[in-house]
């Protein structure tokens, strides 16, 4: 399993990998929306959590529709099922590496756009600690969206519609826990909702997915 | 180490294309499966590999013996030749990837990312990966694609190499590959009865 992981991370640093995809469109998003919105540093202030945290969600959907597909045209997905890994292990790892090229970056690179975006002082700690808890919920639902449309040509946008459902309840838990903290509350509880929706999803997604990979495969 | 295959029907894209087959492959033994396009050779090696149940009839060997090999290779184009090999060899716990480098003419190609090599030189490695998943039983979608006549027979060596160790290979192939050892089981035979009015769809295989 580490040798998958390994693989999958070397994967995503080499040339059209797609390590730079998520973590750009974060970039972009968070200095686009200060020139689109306007330079009052109130306005900025008050919506600055919100759309850190939908820059984040949609920045790891980018890059979710490769997790299976690649290994799929390639036929690693078929060889990685009759391999001695349980599949249910190999949705793991595969999810496992998404979050640490996409969502791990996401939350260390999150502060620094949170200037651009006039974020309160006090929110920035729990800025990064949301993104932390939670974008790994982003990267296990979306592995389970990804096993859904595996054989399917093109399925990028029905994933999309797939997990964005599932997305809500991370991204209002996740965008509330930075608010509270800028208007100086006590984020607790968000945050704790947030490590709950993220070990929920890592008990029990990597089940679900790799059932919906073996009906796929067939 | 035997496989047997007692009365199995395996069906694609919920067609039925195969029924009532049996056959047994031993250690040391290669069967090579003969039919026309369309006559289920994919379906029946998925469905042995594990990749889809059967719609009826026992096989008796777990997917956990049997390495699969099908028209995909599993290469990631911006890895070495090693790189691939490794990764194949680490999943299956071995970590020698010399001898399968050796076998497949290949360790001069090393170091080469996989995009950069030929179609022919791809289905090598694809092949080598055999080597390193240390498994009895090799299950061959159409091993000799893309190979030129010098490869087919340095693969027919391996294959060979492979039964003298007590191995057994299962292969669908329209070419022969020089193994006068190998049995050859005709499926058209075996052949589903199909609703009169549905009709082969090639798209389907």
């Amino acid at each position: 399993m580490i040798a998958l992981l390994i693989r999958d991370l070397r994967l995503a640093f080499r040339a059209g990998g797609g390590f730079g995809l998520g973590l750009g469109f974060f970039l972009i998003l968070a200095v686009l929306v200060p020139l689109g919105v306007g330079p009052d540093p109130v306005t900025l202030g008050i919506i600055a959590p919100g759309i850190l945290w939908v820059g984040a969600l949609l920045a790891c959907l980018l890059s979710l529709d490769r997790l299976f597909a690649l290994d799929h045209e390639d036929g690693s997905l078929d060889l990685l099922a009759t391999s001695p890994i349980p599949l249910e292990g190999v949705v793991a790892v595969k999810a496992l590496a998404h979050w640490g090229t996409t969502g791990l970056p996401l939350a260390l690179a999150a502060p620094v756009l949170g200037i651009l975006l006039n974020l309160p002082g006090a929110a920035y700690a729990t800025l990064m600690l949301s993104l932390i808890l939670g974008t790994p919920a982003l990267s296990m639902i979306g592995a389970f969206g990804a096993a859904l449309t595996v054989g399917l040509k093109r399925g990028g946008l029905l994933l999309s519609l797939l997990v964005l459902p599932m997305y809500m309840p991370t991204l209002v838990f996740g965008a509330q826990a930075v608010t509270r903290a800028a208007q100086g509350l006590d984020p607790t509880t968000p945050l704790v909702l947030l490590a709950g929706i993220t070990a929920g999803s890592t008990a029990l997604l990597p089940f679900a997915a790799a059932f919906a990979l073996r009906i796929n495969l067939r | 180490m035997e496989l047997r295959v007692t009365d199995l029907a395996c069906a694609r894209g919920g067609l039925p294309l195969i029924e009532g087959l049996s056959f047994t492959v031993a250690g040391g033994e290669a069967l090579v499966l003969r039919g026309p396009n369309g006559s289920g050779k994919t379906t029946l090696l998925r469905t042995l590999a594990g990749l889809q149940p059967a719609l009826s009839g026992e096989i008796s060997c777990p997917p956990e013996q049997m390495t699969y090999a099908a028209h995909a290779d599993g290469l990631k184009a911006t890895l070495s030749v090693a790189e691939n090999l490794s990764f194949w060899a680490a999943i299956h716990g071995q970590r020698d990837i010399a001898p399968a480098l050796d076998a497949m003419n290949l360790a001069d190609l090393a170091e080469r990312p996989a995009q950069s090599l030929s179609a022919g030189q791809k289905r090598r490695l694809g092949l080598a990966r055999l080597l390193v998943t240390g498994r009895w039983l090799w299950v061959l979608d159409e091993p000799t694609v893309s190979l030129d006549a010098d490869s087919v027979a340095l693969f027919a060596a391996v294959v060979r190499g492979h039964l003298a160790q007590g191995g057994a290979a299962l292969m669908a192939t329209h070419i022969d590959l020089g193994l006068a050892e190998a049995r050859v089981l005709e499926l058209a035979p075996y052949k589903a009865g199909l609703p009169a009015d549905l009709g082969f769809d090639e798209a389907f295989l």
